[in-house]
């Protein structure tokens, strides 16, 4: 009897998902004969998701002869379904990605190039910079709207107890100082053992390549037939070799933080372990959600290299795109929709929204972004200075990144080898690597 | 004059040699301690798997009820400090998760009832049909569990395109129709081999034909292990990520598995307690139905694992 009753609901749900399916099976746009693209928006915080839904209505009010329609995607393994709707051909028509992904879609032919779709005034309100992060070879295949720099985030009464004067956005701290900031803040042993600094190096490469541009190194250089050559010279890891003196020889890094997330640091980070984080400006956003009540913290700029150009203040970034699909039917609707969401003042909404940069010269000097609450202002200095990431638009990144460079800088680090090691693995396995996608 | 001197009961002055156990009954309690030895070892090994399995879902349920600034916390607690409902109210007004769950109950559940009936006859003639077909049959079996998804994903969307099931639920639930169809499969098999022939046979004496006796003999028999085997489909179905993700466009279509993960963003940033609270209320549904069909549950397990 039981059986029955178990097999007549499982029936009763296979009739519902058939019924179900057939009720919303087909799409919008045949039907009426307008135009409607999908738009997949890798948006998820709260704040960003309903700024990106408001403008997307918005756009929809003011072009009802084409209208878009929000894809809510996930950033969990975006480049693998985005490769397979590629290959499949039902590829979504606007795309929110990232610069890194930009390489393979754009040199596999996926994404349009972009170059006689924008209209002049998008190109205009984003600085020359910002275009390098999307421009591979002759094409252009997305939009840099957002970005994020690495700031420090202090404990400022720590700072204040140890006497330590707070740098400043036009006078940031050198490394060199930084590092006699962190070592004046560390304790070794006992209960109140504590770091000057945490660095959650889950993701080494992304920011040791970054990074290693404060010092005027790069890591991956570009030659002259377009391939990529990896060198380790010195103001190449000048940066590597200052974190690796901080958790080795300084003690005022922890080695057991190394192989953190940032948001892994920050229970210790409240609790007084760990004085100060380089992180990501959108972390802020965590720290203000799960601080303790009256904990006191302050964004400060990122150090700088001595010497470096832009006076050490260049850091490298991989900026969030948006794209169009190569086999999209409507690609210049496309192309007026991004033009669209990177006009000023929603470049300033969707910033406020995911707690980032946004790339618009003036959406960066926005009253509502330069405001010295929660570090905006701050991070905002930071973000005028932002380049592209050595990684961008090198084929062979991803394979050399997993294979060869993270090993060998989590080897660095833990101290299990040394420097010229680490240079031959990073630059004679790294060029072996890079040779094989020279085209 | 003599001292009265207790005389000892005669069987209180030297103590009676114990009559020397016979062999077996030495045996026998050697064994009964060393049975209440092994059956406390066997009972705390049995508590620390189970502390092992549950720690993940406890720690999720103790997650979802705490506060952000209690996330944060270097020493966490396993019972918040300050319990919560927040996370389910933000999680809840954030994803459309009871639409979700529906999709996932629709497609997990019509998967896992298809695969079902088409493994049942196709395990059946398997085993009581053994020859060459058998024998490849089941080496399909073995070789198409080798295929790491990523290796097919591209033809398989290939091919659903061609048949107009892109972001379709139903053409999600062929995808996992075929996707657990090989090790439904693998289980069913070994429940039917535990159906003893003679009762078949005896079948056939009386008069029934192959599909009668499949009917009537054979399916009540199997009835635990089809309980077995749906749950496990409908487990892999509900638990899957990927294909949905790849194969559902549209927003109302998405699968709880895909709505889970945009409480998460770029390079492992996550929003912890909503994210908790999802999960848990995701799991619910699978707990109801493994409560609801426990019994025939373990009883499918056993029939499968011995030999009849």
């Amino acid at each position: 009897m039981r059986r029955r009753t178990l097999l007549a609901g499982a029936a009763a749900t296979a009739a519902a998902a058939g019924s179900a399916a057939v009720l919303s099976g087909c799409g919008s746009s045949a039907a009426s004969g307008v135009p409607t693209l999908d738009f997949l928006s890798l948006a998820w915080q709260e704040e960003s998701v309903k700024a990106n839904k408001a403008l997307v209505a918005q756009w929809n009010t003011a072009h009802p002869e084409v209208q878009v329609r929000y894809v809510q995607g996930s950033w969990d393994d975006v480049h693998d379904q985005l490769l397979t709707s590629f290959e499949g051909g039902a590829a979504p028509d606007i795309i929110h990605d990232e610069g890194n992904d930009l390489t393979d879609f754009g040199s596999g032919g996926y994404l349009a190039d972009l170059t006689p779709l924008l209209p002049a005034d998008v190109r205009g309100r984003i600085p020359a910079a910002a275009w390098d992060m999307a421009r591979f070879g002759k094409g252009l295949y997305g939009v840099p709207f957002l970005q994020e720099p690495r700031v420090l985030i202090a404990n400022r009464s720590l700072l204040a107890e140890a006497g330590i004067a707070l740098p400043t956005a036009e006078r940031p701290w050198t490394w060199e100082e930084f590092e006699d900031a962190a070592k004046e803040l560390s304790h070794s042993g006992g209960p109140g053992e504590r770091y000057g600094v945490a660095w959650p190096m889950s993701s080494p490469v992304s920011v040791t390549l970054n990074l290693s541009l404060t010092t005027g190194g790069r890591i991956l250089y570009r030659k002259d037939d377009g391939g990529t050559q990896v060198r380790l010279e010195q103001a190449d890891s000048a940066f590597a070799e200052m974190v690796r003196r901080q958790v080795g020889t300084d003690k005022s890094a922890p080695a057991g933080a190394l192989g953190m997330s940032g948001g892994d640091t920050l229970p210790g980070f409240f609790a007084g372990r760990y004085a100060m984080l380089p992180l990501n400006l959108s972390y802020r956003q965590q720290v203000q959600q799960q601080a303790p009540a009256h904990f006191d913290w302050v964004t400060l700029p990122l150090p700088v290299g001595a010497g470096a150009p832009d006076g050490g203040r260049a850091q490298g970034v991989s900026p969030q795109t948006l794209s169009v699909a190569e086999d999209c039917k409507h690609q210049a609707q496309a192309a007026a929709f991004i033009g669209f969401m990177t006009q000023t003042d929603h470049l300033v909404e969707l910033a406020e929204g995911d707690w980032m940069a946004p790339t618009g010269t003036d959406a960066l000097r926005d009253p509502a972004l330069t405001t010295d609450k929660l570090g905006w202002s701050t991070g905002m200095s930071v973000a005028a200075h932002l380049v592209a990431s050595p990684a961008l638009g090198r084929r062979g990144y991803p394979e050399w990144s997993d294979k060869v460079a993270t090993p060998a800088l989590q080897q660095y680090f833990s101290g299990a080898i040394g420097l010229d090691s680490l240079r031959k693995k990073l630059v004679r396995d790294g060029n072996r690597v890079f040779d094989r996608y020279r085209t | 004059m003599s001292a009265a001197v207790p005389v000892p009961a005669p069987e209180a002055a030297a103590p009676q040699p114990r009559p020397r156990p016979t062999p077996r009954q030495g045996l026998r309690r050697r064994a009964g301690r060393t049975g209440r030895t092994g059956r406390a070892m066997q009972y705390t090994a049995l508590l620390c798997y189970l502390v092992f399995l549950a720690f993940p879902l406890l720690w999720l349920v103790s997650t979802a009820f705490k506060s952000p600034r209690e996330l944060g916390s270097v020493d966490p607690t396993w019972l918040p400090r300050h319990p919560t409902l927040g996370n389910f109210r933000t999680a809840l007004d954030e994803q459309p998760l009871l639409h979700a769950a529906l999709n996932s109950l629709l497609v997990a559940g019509a998967a896992a009832l298809v695969s079902v009936v088409v493994a049942v006859p196709a395990a059946y003639a398997m085993v009581r049909f053994k020859g060459a077909v058998s024998r490849a049959g089941t080496g399909w079996i073995l070789v198409s569990q080798m295929f790491p998804l990523v290796l097919i994903i591209i033809p398989l969307f290939m091919v659903l395109k061609n048949l107009h099931l892109i972001d379709s639920r139903p053409g999600l639930v062929v995808v996992y129709v075929v996707w657990t169809l090989p090790f439904v499969l693998w289980m069913l098999q070994s429940y039917v081999k535990a159906v003893p022939v003679s009762l078949e046979e005896a079948a056939a004496i009386d008069g029934c034909g192959r599909l009668r006796t499949l009917r009537s003999v054979v399916l009540p028999l199997l009835a635990p292990g089809l309980v077995a085997t749906l749950m496990f489909a409908f487990v892999t179905a509900w638990n899957e990520f990927f294909f949905a993700l790849v194969l559902l466009k549209t927003p109302e279509k998405q699968t709880m598995s895909v709505i889970l993960t945009h409480f998460t963003g770029a390079e492992g940033a996550a929003d912890l307690g909503p994210l908790a609270a999802a999960s848990l209320l995701a799991t619910i549904p699978s707990l109801v139905f493994f409560a609801l069909l426990q019994k025939r549950l373990v009883g499918g397990m056993l029939s499968g694992a011995v030999k009849g």
